[in-house]
């Protein structure tokens, strides 16, 4: 029997029945309805932001550290133009939002009234789908039906537009049914067995192996990250991982790799230029993956496992692309690899594990410490080790410390990098580690942070402490935009145009002004007292790590260069392994 | 760092497609809500992909389907990836290439007004009768046709009129449908 509603009460109803605990907000004139039938429950919390688009990547932290759909609610106008940013950062790292805007009354729209925009109009290529709500009738239906479309297939954000005369009509309710969605989307999520047959045949065969997983993995759950382990315990193949894909293979095993791609290591990229089977699994041959295409792994046979199938031979022509959720695809991997043999392949893998080991011992990730000043590298390994114990969260913002964090945080489990790969926003981390702390009160949350990442969205910390969030963001202050500066050095003869962050702002001194609790460290001796004393501190904490200003971030591939091109670190140990001509490609 | 790796040029590997530029014609299974038309054009601009013609038409109204012909020009990678991105869209039921599975019939339909004395209005009509362009207004000194047919046909008939005194033209743009007894 349908209840009779208002248009408020049926979003705050539906909600509740899609399992939504939390949401992120902000009010205004036309939300206001819904806003009041907030007020009339207590089973969701409200989490008040301070800018919209912190609310979008608290949405997203929250959902990419749970699997759980992240949800946004946003006024008309203003509130959600604010949010575009955090939409599109979604849309690119496949995060599953669903971002509830208000709209003026259907009547007025299309008159240039008050706070209106063009919402769905706007949005239209920045999320997964949108609506916009004529009809109360439509209400529930259309949200039990974003919920499906954000959180299956290709996660991503949904839009819903509710003019505000909807979220006053009374209609009636009704509750989810399982699947529901437009006939015409159906994500295919279970794969054809007969390619992952030839899947397995071509593994069998493989003497150069390598997997290179991406965020794929993640988007398909835990069960999928423990399947990969299981299937490389079994083929013996060495892992490499893109940003996105982090933690889903663990760092400390024997056959990681680490990252590979632009900053990624050296052995990781070269297994991928001299392999003979590359399995791509739910990764989508970013350009910092591939570098130079024409030059990208020429001698390997690909295969490729995504979900979307416009992902498969979009920027890289694969030879055997299978379509379905990584998690059963690799379920199936392992059950048919475990009917074909028992037996280790590591005998004839031996060679190029061995030239792996070559390759490993260049120590590309080697730099020279100092002892009068922090290096960004030491800063997150003496990070690392103070925390290896805990429960731990890492958020980044975007710039060479998000690449540091990428590759001297170890990550062992998925999850636990939340981090803005594909937009590459820059204030994506502080508000992305309230909302993953929402999810995970007791849990430690950090942010590795530049400081002029941190500037964008740095109100949010007023949110950590209205909500009793006890982030820690760990600013690696080199007091430049260091990626900008890096390029400018690289690019640019080193005219370091408007790249340096002038007039800092106190950040211990602001930390205190928003009620929290301010560190600032200059010299390596302080550093681990420093970071215990953040660690010890019940609430949130600005940590102003200051450290050497022109550090650059290594390795790299540059620009139109293949992978066995990379520019090394001074202190690499390419002597013995490399002869001259290929020094001079080093 | 090793000095002579300095990098030039852009953030971006930039490589350019050299293969073959072809024209195909798309059939799009949709269902006909607000703004699937703005959906599938937006999708043509984001992506820089080529919209040469695009007709929109509820086809199936129980069904609420609706069906878009357009006719585009890429290389066949990018018509691959024109026809995944166009099914990722949730209203989109099925995409047609009718081009690559042959055999379709393709028709297009415009009105063409001419104006004239004399002996060129006498040549107008002429033309008109050897394309089959029926007369659908005229005035003492002007035309206006309905043609129907092939694009080319059209394209011809348009130029051939352009020194008869052609004043303007409206085009129906595409449709298409594929032959034989199988639907889409
Ligand atoms: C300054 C900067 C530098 C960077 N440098 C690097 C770098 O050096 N190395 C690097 O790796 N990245 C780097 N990145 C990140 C890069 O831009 C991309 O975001 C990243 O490489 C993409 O990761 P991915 O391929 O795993 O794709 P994602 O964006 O995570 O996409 C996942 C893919 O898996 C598919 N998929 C989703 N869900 C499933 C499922 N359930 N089952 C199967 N398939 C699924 C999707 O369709 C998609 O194709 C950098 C970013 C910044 C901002
Ligand atoms: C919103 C936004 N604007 C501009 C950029 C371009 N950009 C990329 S990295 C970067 C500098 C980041 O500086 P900081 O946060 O101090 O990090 P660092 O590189 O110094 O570690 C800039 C400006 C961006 N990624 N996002
Ligand atoms: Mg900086």
């Amino acid at each position: 029997m349908a209840e009779k509603m208002t248009g408020a009460e049926m979003v705050v109803q539906a909600l509740k029945d899609q399992g939504v605990a939390h949401v992120f907000g902000y009010p205004g004139g036309a939300v206001l309805p819904i806003y009041d039938s907030l007020f009339q429950q207590d089973e969701i919390e409200h989490i008040l932001v301070r800018h919209e688009q912190g609310a979008t990547h608290m949405a997203e932290g929250y959902a990419r550290s749970t699997g759980k759909v992240g949800v946004v609610l946003v006024t008309s106008g203003p509130g959600a133009t604010n949010a575009v940013t955090g939409l599109t950062d979604a849309l690119l790292d496949s995060i599953p939002l669903v971002c509830l805007t208000g709209q003026v009354p259907t009547p007025l729209i299309g008159s240039d009234a008050f706070q209106e925009c063009d919402t769905v109009g706007i949005t239209r290529n920045c999320t997964k789908h949108n609506y916009l709500v004529k009809d109360v009738a439509d209400l529930p239906r259309i949200i039990h039906e974003a919920f499906h479309i954000a959180s299956t297939g290709r996660p991503g954000p949904v839009v819903i537009d509710i003019p505000k005369d909807v979220q006053f009509a009374l209609g009636d309710y009704a509750g989810p049914v399982a699947h529901q969605s437009h006939a015409s989307y159906k994500p295919q999520a279970k794969p054809d067995l007969v390619e992952i047959e030839q899947a397995v045949d071509l593994m069998l065969q493989a003497k150069r192996p390598v997997c290179y997983t991406g965020g794929g993995v993640i988007n398909a759950g835990p069960r999928a990250s423990e399947l990969l382990r299981e299937l490389v315990e079994l083929t013996g193949f060495p892992v490499t991982s893109t940003l996105m894909g982090l933690g889903a293979f663990p760092a400390s095993s024997d056959k990681w790799l680490g990252m590979l791609g632009m900053h990624g290591t050296y052995e990781a990229n070269l297994a991928m230029h001299d392999c003979d089977l590359m399995i791509n699994i739910g990764a989508r041959f970013d350009d910092r993956i591939t570098g130079r295409l024409d030059a990208f792994s020429p001698n390997s046979t690909k295969i490729h496992v995504d979900i979307d199938p416009s992902s498969i031979n979009k920027n890289v022509v694969v030879d055997l692309p299978i379509i379905g959720d990584c998690a059963n695809v690799l379920e199936e991997m392992v059950r048919i690899w475990r009917t074909r043999t028992n037996e280790s392949r590591a005998g004839e893998l031996a060679p190029w594990m061995a030239q792996i080991e070559k390759w490993r011992s260049v120590n590309c990730l080697g730099y020279e410490n100092s002892s009068d000043v922090i290096k960004p590298q030491y800063a997150i390994e003496r990070l690392a080790a103070a925390v290896k114990e805990k429960d731990v969260y890492i958020t980044t913002e975007v710039g060479q410390h998000q690449m540091w964090a990428a590759q001297y945080f170890p990550f062992d489990k998925p999850n636990r990098l939340m981090t803005s790969g594909g937009l590459g926003t820059m204030g994506y981390g502080l508000p992305a580690a309230v909302g993953v702390q929402v999810a995970h009160r007791d849990a430690l949350v950090i942010d590795i942070a530049g400081e002029a990442s941190v500037q964008m969205t740095m109100q949010e910390f007023s949110t950590a402490v209205q909500f009793r969030l006890p982030i820690k963001i760990f600013i690696l202050n080199n007091e430049y935009m260091g990626m900008v500066r890096q390029w400018q050095e690289l690019l640019h003869g080193s005219r370091y145009s408007q790249s340096y962050s002038e007039s800092l702002p106190d950040f211990v001194k602001l930390a205190e002004a928003f009620g929290g609790k301010g560190i600032r460290v200059e010299h390596p001796d302080e550093l681990d007292a420093a970071i215990k004393e953040m660690l010890d501190h019940d609430g949130p904490v600005l940590f102003d790590c200051r450290v050497v200003k022109q550090e650059n971030c290594l390795p790299m591939i540059p620009s139109g260069k293949a992978h066995n091109e990379m520019i090394l670190p001074d202190t690499a140990d390419i002597g013995n392994i490399i002869d001259e001509k290929g020094r001079s490609l080093v | 760092m090793n000095p002579h790796l300095r990098a030039s040029g852009s953030a971006y590997f930039l490589t350019t497609d050299t293969a073959k530029i072809e024209r195909h014609t798309l059939s799009v299974l949709v269902d006909n809500e607000p703004g699937i038309l703005a959906r599938i054009a937006g999708l043509f601009s984001a992506r820089g992909f080529n919209i040469d013609s695009l007709t929109v038409s509820e086809t199936e109204h129980e069904k609420g389907l609706s069906r878009i012909t357009v006719v585009t020009v890429a290389s066949p990678k990018v018509l691959a990836q024109i026809k995944l991105q166009l099914e990722r869209l949730i209203p989109v039921h099925r995409v047609h290439d009718l081009t690559a599975e042959g055999k379709s019939l393709e028709r297009e339909l415009a009105l063409v007004k001419v104006s004239g004395t004399g002996e060129n209005r006498v040549e107008t009509l002429r033309l008109a009768d050897a394309f089959r362009a029926q007369v659908v207004d005229a005035s003492i000194e002007s035309f206006v046709f309905e043609i129907t047919g092939k694009s080319t046909k059209i394209e011809q008939f348009i130029s051939l009129m352009m020194p008869l005194g052609l004043v303007e033209v409206v085009r129906t743009g595409l449709a298409a449908i594929s032959r034989g007894p199988d639907r889409m």
